[in-house]
């Protein structure tokens, strides 16, 4: 469960005002909103912690304007905190000298951009293949391994086009193979398919979870989609006015949020979406079964079985029974009805 | 190998390469090429084939100003009207700033107000400028002025402001009122813009020479000069605003139910005001330039301090009165740019006159005040001659001690760079035969946007050729192009700098914007003291007048990058050279082109004033022509100006549109 931290943020700060660094300290390195407020300072990043594991899918999700993208651009080191620490690996990323700073992001870090930010000047594959190109890879290596990460996406034959000559979702494709090109271990995410529309953009996210359930990236996805975040995660932060108000699994969050404002958020969202049978599991007796499944499996995707059989199912997990389900459970979940 | 080169070859290089070669074979050897073929119209242009523009030109103007007639009133009487039409509130502004009110004439003048004394006018743009940005501003502005009183420049730079004061607002509203035509009718703005163009590349001293013939010599000719020069950058940048209002913006607006007056007012006007703004200061800058330059036919004021002292070789006094005129442009251009920045600030809800406009009525009271006192103590209203200090002879000095003691570097580098690099430039413009000329220019222009513009850039080759001016075009051009070359070595490097650091933004940004403000005559004096008349000093000048664009246009197409190409650029891994040669340099590509564009059009407006150090090119011709009041000469050579500089910005804007495209910022 536990895998290694690949990104840790402690206490990071990131205000927008006049001299922001003397602010903090003046307000002990922890002024409230008021303080904030007063002053005239945007505080668009407040003292966030987050600890960002090996291989797991992180989502940052707030609404407009809550800090994400900057929390994110902290994270990238793209833009400096105002305090606070970021290890990569254990490692200071804040006091990184630029030379390994630039030779961290060429091995190790990818970024999609909510705009794409594709450079117009360059084709598809030049787009693709230029984080190679940066590093002085030789144009037969780096082309090919470009046409390898524009067939991932599925846009062969589009190499010679230019940005422009591509659709919305395309463009994103090229941004999202331009980051995969080094192969990156730690894959930043900033609102990739909110330029999208919605068809699209569903077709982005199964495009997604293909990727991942290939590379196994650690990743940090931004979106203030909520759907879309617990399609994906494996954890959501929420973020509000800077700050994050509460890190958890999906599961957690719709069952327990922290606060009136995370409820409020996930009260439209269907429970068999996020609730996994484990939660609604009851000791298993021994008695007959109708078949095993996964205890991790959410209730909307075992609704169907598990409502067709007569009997209740066993649930595994790391290879051992844990508990049964039944229909009565799965069909509470899916009206809505009793406690969890 | 040979591959590679080959590749490089192909395409559009190809033909640039085997154009330039061609060029450069038949400017070497067209002499030896006329020699043996014995047919001189290779190099020179026959006389019998020479157009009588001139004559015709003289004779028509004569016409217009003795026999034109609009039925009811003759042409004479229109200038009349225009020219009284101007002059009232000229009188005005001079009655309040330098002359004081008074009633009856000549001996008979009674004065019963006195000017606004200087402490009030001082009080007054300090006032102003608080408004438009704050108290460092106001500072600022404020002690420019006071430089004005305390060094003696008081009563030239009050001259100079009321040409600005007056010429402004009539630049501002016509160019808004044209703009918006331009904008609201295609085919106006189609008809308008050559004329446009023609207005700005035309040479000043060129439209001197007709408005001396129609107005005289005078304020009024001055003015209506410096109305010409200043007003057609404001059409454009109207157009321009107007025109990117975004789409969404109008639709909002058009969603709403405004009409077509509503929308222009109240959606487009306000959301372009920025840019408009940006538009008011040029006109501001240009109008304070002209009028300057206007000095040479009658508008007076530091200008013609300037040019009496060039005029007396008066080293001390050119540079005394030109800092004069460096302090009040630095007054008037941040002092307009702040209000182009400015951020509307809360309405004021409290009540009563005083609390509403506390500023407004403090001014009532110092001008009232200030106006009383100086009634019986004459320092309160104008300063004391006394106490003015003057750094003529520091100046002088100063000058000669360079001389002293480094005219031997200065003359090395100036026969280094004779030598070496304007001397074979001019060879080969000079050389390059007429007819070959004018299919090069065709060729290239054919090139980049077919027929459409490869024919007019031949025949506006041809019109300068057929004027028998084609020698003195070249020597143009060669001038031109070598101020151009070397501003562009020196302007796009610091540019770039400034783009990329706040802190050499903040240097080179002031450096650049005092050396835009100079007036033209200016840069003469310092440059003619140091290197004597010729090529080079005109070189020296013009690369110094020419640089603002190129590291301006440099500076703002880098910082007007989307922020997330660089990230992406970061993200990539790029190292600072990488991000800016890979990604930087390449999306400016656009804006450096505009930049070199503007670079060949100060280049070559500058090239005409120093006529006044002894170039032989067209400048020189328009100058005899203002000089014997020639106004057939002078439009014909101002015109062969305007062509060169028409067909350069045609070609240079087309490269830029390629580039645009290639870079998917235009369909
Ligand atoms: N360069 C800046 N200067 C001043 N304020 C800024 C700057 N960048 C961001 N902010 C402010 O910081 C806050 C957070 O912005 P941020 O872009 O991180 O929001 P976001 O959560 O990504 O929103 P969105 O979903 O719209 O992208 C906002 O209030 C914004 O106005
Ligand atoms: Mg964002």
């Amino acid at each position: 469960m536990d895998d290694p931290v690949m990104l840790d943020c402690r206490g990071v700060w990131k205000l927008y005002g006049p001299a922001p660094a003397q602010f903090l300290k003046a307000h002990g390195g922890a002024p409230d909103a008021g303080a904030l407020a007063r002053a005239g300072m945007i505080g668009a990043v407040r003292d966030v912690n987050a600890r960002i594991r090996a291989g797991e899918c992180f989502v940052i999700m707030g609404l407009s304007g809550s800090g994400k993208s900057t929390l994110l651009r902290c994270m990238a080191r793209l833009i400096e905190p105002t305090a606070g620490e970021i290890l990569f690996e254990g490692r200071d990323l804040l006091a990184m000298p630029e030379r390994e700073l630039i030779a961290l992001r060429r091995r190790k870090m990818g970024m999609v951009f909510q705009h794409f930010a594709l450079l117009p000047h360059l084709t598809v594959l030049q787009n693709v293949a230029f984080p190679l190109d940066v590093q002085g890879i030789e144009r037969s290596k780096r082309e090919a391994r470009a046409r390898e990460m524009i067939a991932l996406v599925g846009l062969e034959g589009r190499e010679d086009c230019f940005p422009r000559e591509l659709s919305g979702g395309q463009q994103q494709r090229v941004g999202i193979a331009r980051s995969l090109a080094v192969e990156p271990e730690l894959w930043f995410l900033d609102e990739p398919f909110s330029a999208l529309d919605p068809l699209i953009r569903r077709e982005m996210q199964d495009e997604f979870l293909r990727l991942q359930s290939m590379l196994k990236k650690t990743i940090v996805f931004i979106t203030h989609d909520f759907d879309e975040a617990i399609r994906l995660a494996d954890r959501i932060a929420v973020m509000k006015d800077g700050a994050i108000v509460q890190t958890a699994t999906p599961e957690e969050l719709v069952l327990n949020p922290a606060t009136d404002y995370v409820a409020e958020f996930t009260r439209h969202i269907p429970r068999a979406k996020v609730l996994r049978l484990r939660t609604i599991m009851e000791p298993d007796t021994g008695g007959a079964v109708a078949g095993e499944l996964p205890a991790d499996l959410t209730v909307a995707e075992a609704a169907a079985r598990i409502e067709a059989a007569a009997l209740p199912f066993r649930l595994i997990e790391a290879g051992r029974p844990v508990g049964i389900v039944g229909r009565q459970a799965v069909i509470d979940v899916l009206v809505g009805r009793g406690k969890p | 190998m040979s591959g590679r080169l080959g590749r490089w070859l192909r395409g559009p290089r190809l033909f640039w390469i085997a154009l330039f070669a061609l060029t450069w074979a038949l400017s070497t050897w067209s002499f030896p090429l006329y020699k043996a073929l014995g047919a001189r119209w290779i190099i020179r242009y026959p006389k019998a084939w020479e157009l009588p523009l001139e004559g015709w030109l003289s004779a028509a103007m004569k016409w217009l100003v003795e026999e034109a007639s609009f039925g009811l009133f003759t042409f004479r009487d229109l200038t009349r009207a225009i020219a009284a039409l101007i002059e009232a509130p000229y009188r005005l502004v001079r009655a309040a700033l330098i002359d004081g009110f008074s009633t009856g004439y000549g001996q008979q003048a009674e004065q019963w107000a006195p000017p606004l004394s200087w402490l009030a006018v001082i009080f007054i743009v300090v006032a102003i400028a608080r408004y438009a940005q704050g108290w460092r501003l106001a500072a600022l502005v404020g002690g420019c002025f006071l430089y004005l009183a305390v060094f003696g420049q008081w009563e030239s730079a009050m001259v100079t402001l009321a040409s600005v004061l007056i010429a402004v607002p009539i630049g501002v509203a016509g160019g808004l009122a044209l703009g918006i035509a331009a904008f609201r009718a295609p085919w106006f703005e189609r008809a308008l813009r050559p004329l446009l163009d023609l207005m700005q590349t035309v040479p000043v001293f060129a439209y001197l020479v007709p408005i001396l013939f129609l107005f005289g010599f005078g304020p009024v000719s001055a003015l209506v000069a410096t109305v010409i020069y200043a007003m057609p950058p404001m059409v454009r940048v109207t157009t321009v605003a107007l025109q990117s209002v975004p789409h969404e913006v109008t639709d909002a607006g058009r969603m709403m139910g405004c009409t077509r007056r509503q929308m222009l007012w109240k959606v487009l006007v306000p959301s372009a005001m920025p840019t408009l703004m940006v538009g008011v200061n040029q006109v501001i800058m240009l109008s304070l330039n002209m009028v300057i330059i206007a000095s040479m036919i009658g508008a007076g004021g530091l200008g013609f301090d300037v040019l009496a002292a060039l005029r007396r070789l008066d080293i001390g006094g050119g540079i005394e009165a030109g800092l004069a005129i460096v302090v009040m442009a630095i007054a008037l251009d941040r002092l307009s740019q702040a209000f182009a920045t400015r951020q509307a600030g809360a309405p004021l809800v409290a009540q009563g006159v005083l609390r509403r406009h506390p500023w407004l009525v403090t001014v009532i009271l110092v001008v009232l005040g200030t106006g009383l006192v100086g009634l019986f103590f004459p320092p309160v209203q104008s300063y004391p001659e006394s106490a003015t200090i003057t750094t003529s002879a520091f100046w002088a000095g100063a000058i000669e001690w360079i001389n002293v003691n480094f005219f031997d570097t200065l003359e090395r580098i100036k026969t280094f760079l004779l030598t070496w690099l304007m001397l074979p430039i001019k060879r080969f413009f000079t050389g390059i035969p007429w007819a070959w000329g004018i299919a090069a220019m065709g060729l290239a222009g054919w090139k980049l946007g077919g027929w459409r513009l490869g024919l007019p850039a031949a025949l506006l080759t041809g019109f300068i050729a057929a004027s028998g001016l084609w020698g003195k075009a070249m020597v143009t051009v060669y001038l031109c192009g070598t101020s151009v070359l070397i501003a562009s070595l020196i302007g796009i490097p610091l540019g770039i700098w400034a783009g990329q650091s706040e802190r050499a933004n903040a240097v080179i940004g002031a450096i650049i914007d005092t050396l835009q403000t100079l007036p033209s005559f200016v840069y003469l004096i310092p440059v003619v003291m140091l290197f004597r008349v010729g090529d080079f000093s005109a070189m020296i000048a013009v690369v110094l007048y020419a640089l603002a664009p190129a590291v301006r246009y440099a500076a703002h197409g880098l910082r007007s990058i989307d922020a997330q190409m660089i990230e992406a650029g970061k993200v990539a891994g790029c190292t600072r050279r990488q991000l800016l040669w890979r990604i930087k340099l390449p999306l400016a590509t656009p804006a450096l082109l505009l930049g070199l564009n503007q670079t060949i059009m100060l280049a070559l407006s500058m090239l005409v004033i120093t006529a006044l150090v002894g170039t032989r090119d067209l400048g020189q011709e328009v100058y005899i022509a203002l000089t014997k009041a020639n106004t057939g000469q002078g439009i014909i050579a101002g015109l062969s100006v305007a062509f060169i500089a028409i067909a350069a910005d045609r070609i240079i804007s087309a490269l830029a549109r390629h580039a645009r495209h290639r870079l998917g910022l235009e369909a």
